[in-house]
């Protein structure tokens, strides 16, 4: 039977099919960040046992951590104690660090691929839901718990029930002024946030195709808000170009082999998906949420809709938003740039972009966080942080930073924020904060009118 | 914890809502625990909804209504969403729920309930429906589990429903058994599928 490129990847990582059970899954690369292994960590420790293959677990702490001062203690006792704690759990048996500080230290979802540690073909998992932004490498990866962060710990294997395939195909060109988060946006507002769970999704046509690797990488990240189990895009020329010289990516003759193998990891032509999704690229705007889920969002000029039901009017109520309302020119406090899903050059670029020549505006707390060391680098070798000074932003140190609040970047309760982000739960930026999704254009704009602002006006 | 399953019979809590996400089972603030501490994390379950910013109860929540009371969570549609965080079983599990029903379940959350031996139990939208009525009709009312037999059953209208568990959990369940017993116990497939592995 013709396979999908899922396919290609699930049956070559099979270790063994448990009768009337699940799949036992060989593991390529297991992350690990400092919020969901400590308890895997103790663990195995109380049944006395170790890594069983260290070299294929890569550490680094990216929750918890200040995005200022980074190279003094952190001062809230409990985010120091977790850190520490993972300090000594990595140390004690013998895995692969990025301590904070390190030069490859940022959010795990940014460093993977930035260091090459993630390649096509590939089995990753990690404690973490956005371990979905792999799959944009044209990898099979996807989040775990902290007991299955153990299992992979003792066992480099996982158990897992085989997932239903869907391919979602978007074909066309994406308009002036959209993102790969508007693309992620939009078909969250299509398909809800559980319209792919039992679903790995496969991305596809010509305008998935046109993306750059981070704008894949913001797509993939987003999967998970979909509720599918992961998200992937076969590996092409821009995969190989992003990859070539990265610090872990192959090297030389074993370079060639590799690109050789993963020229093969594609769909076959006849494959049949569970469930087939198409979108046009051209109905696709910029986009915004205004509800406490990332599927209640809408394009950036539309109008609140009417829903009835309980979990939608609590929604509201929290967003301080009423049915039918429009939020372009609405007053926000707070623009977050950064995380898992926007923390990348290229979403530094377009940010700076927009902000070029102008002025923040004064009432707007804005924080710019980038994803990893690498990135806040190169911001400052290619002049944007310069462009981003002059117009009134600072660069922070990188980390998870505001898109979950457990450092001190919280968005205080009842104010707005519009962030880059990948959730808008309730308290998910800070108890009572009130956080409205967006691509970095969308932020960038109305950090600098200090309004819900269409992008497209200051382009 | 590693409580093995059988026959559960019990009264229920209802929670309505669709979509509730993992971040409201467990705010993150309290993901930085660095023990796998039940009690805490039970205590702090949907700790936003349960109690208002003083800290003082919120009467409210259901929660907070001595009316309910059970080992079973009833919950609205698409339970466990979001972040991957265990914490967010840990707190069911830690509060004393041992099942909980829903018409659909996040995958992720659904994996980490079976992992800590509290069962996710998939129902129709109708049966959920009517369970819902049936609480608020009386909240006495008695629902069973039966994990050998994999059905449920609404005591009140007789109304019953079979529910998926694969056999090899199932009998990870009724046997206090985990997943890491088991893998740790297969080093020699996973060297074979290694050596066979490296020549690629």
């Amino acid at each position: 039977m013709a396979r999908t490129l899922f396919d290609k990847i699930w049956d070559s990582h099979v270790v063994q099919q448990i009768e009337e059970g699940p799949t036992q899954l060989y593991i390529d690369r297991l992350y690990c960040h400092e919020v969901t292994s400590p308890q895997a960590f103790s663990g195995l420790r109380a049944r006395g046992l170790k890594c069983f293959r260290p070299n294929q677990i890569f550490c680094m702490p990216d929750h918890n951590i200040p995005t200022h001062d980074q190279d003094k203690p952190i001062e809230d006792s409990v985010s120091r104690n977790q850190v520490e704690t993972f300090d000594k759990n990595v140390t004690d048996f013998g895995l692969n660090y990025f301590p904070m500080m390190h030069p490859k230290n940022g959010i795990i979802h940014v460093v993977g691929p930035e260091q090459g540690l993630s390649l096509p073909g590939m089995t990753i998992v990690c404690g973490d839901s956005h371990t979905s932004t792999h799959g944009a490498m044209g990898a099979v990866a996807f989040g775990i718990g902290t007991s299955e962060v153990e299992m992979v710990m003792a066992s480099q294997c996982i158990l897992q029930t085989k997932p239903k395939s869907m391919r979602i195909t978007i074909d066309g060109t994406l308009s002036k002024g959209v993102t790969a988060k508007d693309v992620a946006l939009y078909m969250m507002m299509k398909m809800t946030t559980s319209g792919a769970t039992g679903y790995f999704v496969e991305y596809a046509g010509s305008a998935i195709r046109s993306l750059s690797m981070e704008g894949r990488l913001t797509l993939c990240n987003l999967s998970i808000e979909m509720g599918a189990r992961g998200g992937m895009i076969a590996p092409d020329e821009v995969t190989f170009d992003y990859l070539k010289g990265r610090a872990y990516a192959p090297k030389g003759e074993d370079w060639d082999k590799a690109v050789a193998y993963w020229k093969t990891l594609k769909s076959e032509d006849d494959a049949v998906f569970d469930k087939e999704v198409v979108f046009d690229a051209a109905d696709i705007q910029p986009m915004i949420t205004y509800g406490t889920n990332p599927g209640l969002g809408m394009k950036i000029n539309e109008h609140i809709p009417c829903v009835d039901t309980p979990s939608f009017k609590k929604s509201l109520d929290y967003m301080g938003f009423k049915e039918g309302e429009c939020l372009l020119g609405k007053k926000i406090d707070y623009v977050f740039l950064g995380a898992c899903t926007n923390g990348r050059i290229e979403d530094f670029r377009m940010f700076a972009s927009m902000v070029e020549g102008k002025r923040k505006a004064d009432h707007v707390t804005a924080w710019l966080v980038p994803g990893s060391w690498s990135v806040k680098k190169q911001i400052e070798e290619e002049g944007l942080e310069m462009i981003l000074n002059n117009a009134g932003f600072e660069v922070r140190q990188p980390g998870c930073s505001a898109c979950l609040a457990m450092n001190d970047d919280k968005i205080p309760s009842g104010k707005y924020a519009v962030s880059t982000s990948n959730r808008n739960f309730e308290g998910r930026q800070g108890p009572g904060a009130r956080t409205l999704l967006a691509s970095p254009l969308v932020a960038a704009a109305a950090a600098i009118t200090g309004v819900i602002t269409d992008p497209r006006e200051l382009m | 914890m590693k409580q093995k399953f059988n026959i559960i019979s019990s009264t229920c809590v209802p929670l309505p809502l669709e979509n509730v996400d993992t971040d409201q089972i467990i705010p993150a603030r309290f993901l930085k625990a660095t023990t796998r501490d039940e009690r805490f994390f039970g205590d702090n379950l949907f700790h936003d909804w349960r109690y208002r910013s003083d800290d003082t109860p919120n009467p409210d929540f259901v929660l907070n209504n001595p009316t309910y009371s059970g080992e079973i969570l009833v919950a609205g549609k698409n339970f466990g969403s979001g972040s991957s965080r265990e914490h967010a079983a840990w707190a069911i599990a830690g509060y004393g729920f041992r099942v909980v029903v829903s018409s659909f379940f996040a995958d992720i959350h659904k994996n980490n309930e079976l992992n800590n031996f509290v069962l996710p139990v998939v129902v129709s939208e109708d049966f959920l429906k009517e369970l819902f009525e049936t609480i608020y009709a009386d909240p006495q009312a008695i629902v069973e589990v039966n994990v050998p037999e994999q059905t449920i059953t609404n005591k009140t209208t007789g109304h019953s429903e079979y529910f998926e568990l694969n056999a090899y959990k199932k009998h990870c369940l009724m046997n206090g058994l985990d997943d890491i017993d088991f893998l740790i116990s297969q080093k020699d497939k996973i060297e074979e599928w290694e050596n066979k592995a490296a020549f690629k």
